[in-house]
């Protein structure tokens, strides 16, 4: 594995890790721009235009970059999220350019208006699609509870009405402001040479606009809060927990990691033990989340609606004695066991590499190794653990639970 | 594709090893299959598989429950095992030096569990809660009713079991169907990853080598289900599901359904997503997939939109299956190619795919296709063979399930 790095004039910054070991090459295009750089006359915009790139630019329309893409045999995809837009694929080597050339395209996309009002009704088809997944309805409402007031609370998807109300030029407004050369990470990971890189980020990014939009990040303190969605035909009810947790350049963040593997990995974890093993869910799980300036513990479980209140009970006990204690050696080295493997496992694809390369760019200005992600892992110590559960208690902070539940007794 | 080599040893005892050794990794996965799925649970009791999956890591050889899921944490396993309908299936993946100790542990969980009996309340509440979350799921749901109604019984029939086949269940069932399917002969181990075959096989050869045989169990079949079915749901969203038959994986045409399939929903330029989502923005969400149990072929198609277009994408969805037949062109089958070429390529960084590949090819076919004979084979498909192959099977007699606050007419040509 060896790294490289440049930035062109425009302020492009190009990253690859490159090696021979592998059979692919995977190329993305990371954005620093998402639903928390929206405002709310324009809520959904970063997600509409994710999906407005694939109708292509004056030289590819939207069937050329559906054909092309299928031509080469890439495996690509995009995503939005709160602050992050990315387009990426993976594709045999002899295909990175006509790949790279055409994910450039996407990023500077005509927009054009007929495309616009057809897509639309698939982004109001996607909003519908959610709506009828209860614990994506409860993850709305949890971003914009835990967060109200705070950029992080937007939706990344927006409303029927706000999406409905938007109108091109608007999106071309967006667009101009945040997809500037100095707001977009091309990363490359996998078998190719760094020249052939950097002969395709000048090829075919050297002439857009330069410029950063920038991001104010203020921090935030959630107020306690409980949220109830009465929903009568969902069979389960769903619950979701939300907890401050350290920020994406927080030293304790390898630690959060493992704590939450710890507390809510999907087996062995102390949630597992007291609420999935005897059955009283059907899942339980605890995550750790890092954005710009805030971090967050969530947990989410589903279960019988009459347990609802002793599931509550349960995971809130699970809580306070881990507060108190912290962890034993014996559940950090697991913890450390299985997150070492999943890094590796993830790292022996190209794409798994990519994601991790443009995200330590993104949120920490830095490349880090395969090894250091161990080293740095491997180094965290129960009392480091003790510290962060002092700093970041789990509490239950905010609560959103939906089902057919009418009230809940929340303690 | 040179350099792959999978080696193959059958135990006296009927259980298949199948190893591929890839030097360019540093995990090792495995999947073992053992042929004691949701078939054969008694057809009052279904769900009895489900059960047993889970109280099998519920302690085994000389470890307890929380034991045993220590140590397979320990080794950093990520792992999955559940009841399928042949079999139940389990897979890991780790580091490549941890693999061996975690053989060793899944002998004991595969002849040695303890099935503890206070267990079991619990693992049935967790196989109960299963089936109520496939309810809040109604793309899930849809399919898995899909399935029931286009596959001859049991074959069609949920591995979760249903509500009312666990609440017969009893603990004895379980442990009778345990005593009755887990057993060698037809178990299928595929190894893959950065191991030395020799210690693998000397390993299994070891640990597996004294399983007695057992006489292969018995099921029940049955017929198919209804071809048309609603079923009434509130939500914001209308569920489309569209089944007809095809081949199985071991059929000669296989190859020549899977592209044709391919054409029709393969990539997004396939031409579903082009006529559905592109031109005229229906849905967000429209596929069609070849799925194959060891006899019997099916197409699976799936939509999900809003009520009010709901009938027009029922109607453009049925309307592109049935004009596949003789207007594939030369672009469409290449573009099947491409993806296929680099799909076969890539599964060679993953050693869990490959695993599972290996197992799956041997159960279907009682031999591993390497990945180079899949390519020729691909390479070899022309549109005369394909359009050859919709004569032969054209898509007809659809199944056609909706899921939503109302239902669709659908029109009498297609039956």
């Amino acid at each position: 594995m060896q790294f490289h790095e440049a930035r062109l004039n425009n302020g492009l910054q190009v990253i690859a890790e490159l090696t021979k070991s592998v059979y692919s090459v995977g190329v993305g295009f990371f954005v620093k721009t998402g639903s928390r750089d929206e405002t709310d006359a324009v809520s959904g915009v970063s997600h509409f235009l994710e999906h407005m790139a694939f109708k292509g630019n004056d030289r590819f329309s939207a069937d050329d970059v559906n054909r092309i893409f299928d031509e080469v045999g890439a495996k690509y995809n995009a995503a939005t999220a709160e602050e992050l837009t990315m387009y990426y694929a993976a594709v045999l080597p002899e295909y990175l350019d006509r790949t790279t050339e055409l994910l450039a395209a996407l990023i500077r996309p005509a927009l054009r208006q007929d495309d616009f009002d057809m897509e639309k009704n698939v982004i109001l088809e996607e909003i519908g699609m959610y709506d009828d997944q209860p614990m994506f309805v409860a993850y709305e409402k949890m971003m914009q509870a835990h967060f109200e007031g705070h950029p992080l609370g937007r939706s990344v998807l927006g409303t029927k009405e706000s999406v409905s109300a938007l109108t091109s030029e608007q999106m071309r407004g967006y667009h101009h402001d945040h997809y500037l050369a100095g707001n977009v990470i091309l990363a490359v990971a996998g078998n190719c040479e760094w020249s052939e890189v950097l002969e395709l980020a000048n090829k075919y990014c050297a002439d857009w606009p330069a410029g950063e939009p920038g991001r104010t990040v203020t921090g935030h303190q959630p107020h306690r809060g409980t949220y109830l969605i009465q929903r009568e035909t969902t069979q389960q009810q769903h619950v979701m927990h939300q907890d401050p947790a350290p920020d994406a350049v927080h030293p304790l963040r390898a630690a959060a990691e493992l704590l939450s593997v710890i507390v809510g990995d999907d087996s062995g974890s102390r949630l597992y033990w007291e609420l999935v093993d005897p059955g009283y869910v059907e899942g339980a799980e605890l995550t750790y989340q890092e954005y710009h300036g805030a971090g967050v513990f969530r947990t989410f479980f589903n279960g019988q609606p009459d347990e609802t209140e002793p599931n509550l009970g349960r995971v809130r006990k699970v809580y306070e004695k881990i507060n108190r204690e912290g962890v034993t050696e014996q559940e950090l080295a697991q913890a450390k066991s299985k997150v070492c493997s999943r890094v590796v496992l993830s790292s022996e694809r190209p794409m798994g590499r990519l994601e991790s390369l443009g995200n330590n760019w993104i949120y920490r200005n830095r490349y880090q190794s395969v090894a250091e992600d161990l080293a740095q892992i491997r180094a965290v110590t129960t009392a480091q653990i003790r510290e962060l559960l002092a700093a970041f208690p789990l509490a239950q902070t905010t609560t959103v639970t939906i089902g057919p539940k009418a009230t809940v007794a929340w303690k | 594709m040179p350099g792959q080599q999978v080696q193959t040893f059958q135990l006296p005892n009927g259980l298949t090893l199948l190893i591929e050794p890839m030097a360019d990794v540093q995990s090792a996965a495995f999947s073992l299959l053992v042929p004691a799925g949701s078939i054969y649970d008694p057809p009052d009791q279904a769900g009895c598989a489900s059960v047993l999956v889970e109280l099998l890591l519920r302690g085994a050889g000389d470890l307890d429950s929380q034991e045993l899921t220590n140590a397979l944490d320990n080794l950093g396993l990520q792992r999955g095992e559940s009841a399928e309908r042949r079999y139940v299936s389990f897979s890991g993946a780790t580091l490549a030096e941890n693999l061996p100790a975690a053989l060793r542990l899944y002998a004991d969980i595969v002849r040695r569990p303890h099935l503890p009996e206070d267990q079991f309340e619990a693992a049935v509440a967790g196989s109960e809660q299963t089936l109520l979350a496939i309810e809040d799921e109604p793309r899930q749901k849809i399919m898995v009713e899909l399935r029931r109604m286009c596959y001859p019984a049991p074959w069609g029939k949920p591995s979760e079991g249903s509500l009312e086949g666990l609440s017969n269940l009893s603990m004895p069932t379980v442990q009778q169907h345990f005593q009755r399917c887990f057993r060698p002969n037809e178990s299928i181990l595929g190894v893959a990853g950065n191991v030395d075959p020799v210690e693998i096989r000397a390993l299994v050869e070891e640990v597996f080598g004294d399983w007695a045989v057992l006489p292969e169990p018995v099921y029940l079949s049955g017929p198919r289900g209804a071809y048309r079915d609603h079923i009434e749901h509130e939500s914001t969203q209308t569920q489309i599901g569209i089944a007809f038959d095809s081949v199985p994986y071991r059929d000669p045409d296989y190859y020549s359904a899977w592209a044709a399939v391919g054409v029709l929903s393969g990539g997004s330029s396939s031409r579903l997503f082009t006529e559905v989502r592109e031109r005229r923005g229906l849905c967000y969400a429209v596929y069609a997939g070849l799925t194959s149990s060891k006899d019997d072929g099916r197409v699976l198609c799936y939509a999900g939109t809003t009520v009010e277009r709901a009938q027009e994408t029922l109607d453009v969805t049925l309307q592109e299956i049935r004009r596949l037949q003789g207007s594939i062109l030369n672009e469409e089958l290449d573009r099947c190619k491409a993806r296929a070429k680099s799909s076969l390529i890539m599964q060679q960084e993953s050693s869990s795919g490959r695993a599972s590949s290996l197992a799956n090819d041997w159960f279907h076919l009682g031999r591993v296709v390497t990945l180079a004979e899949i390519r020729g084979q691909i390479e070899g498909l022309t549109v005369d063979r394909l359009h050859a192959h919709l004569e032969k099977y054209p898509p007809k007699d659809f199944t056609i399930l909706t899921l939503g606050p109302q239902p669709l007419e659908v029109p009498n040509a297609v039956s």
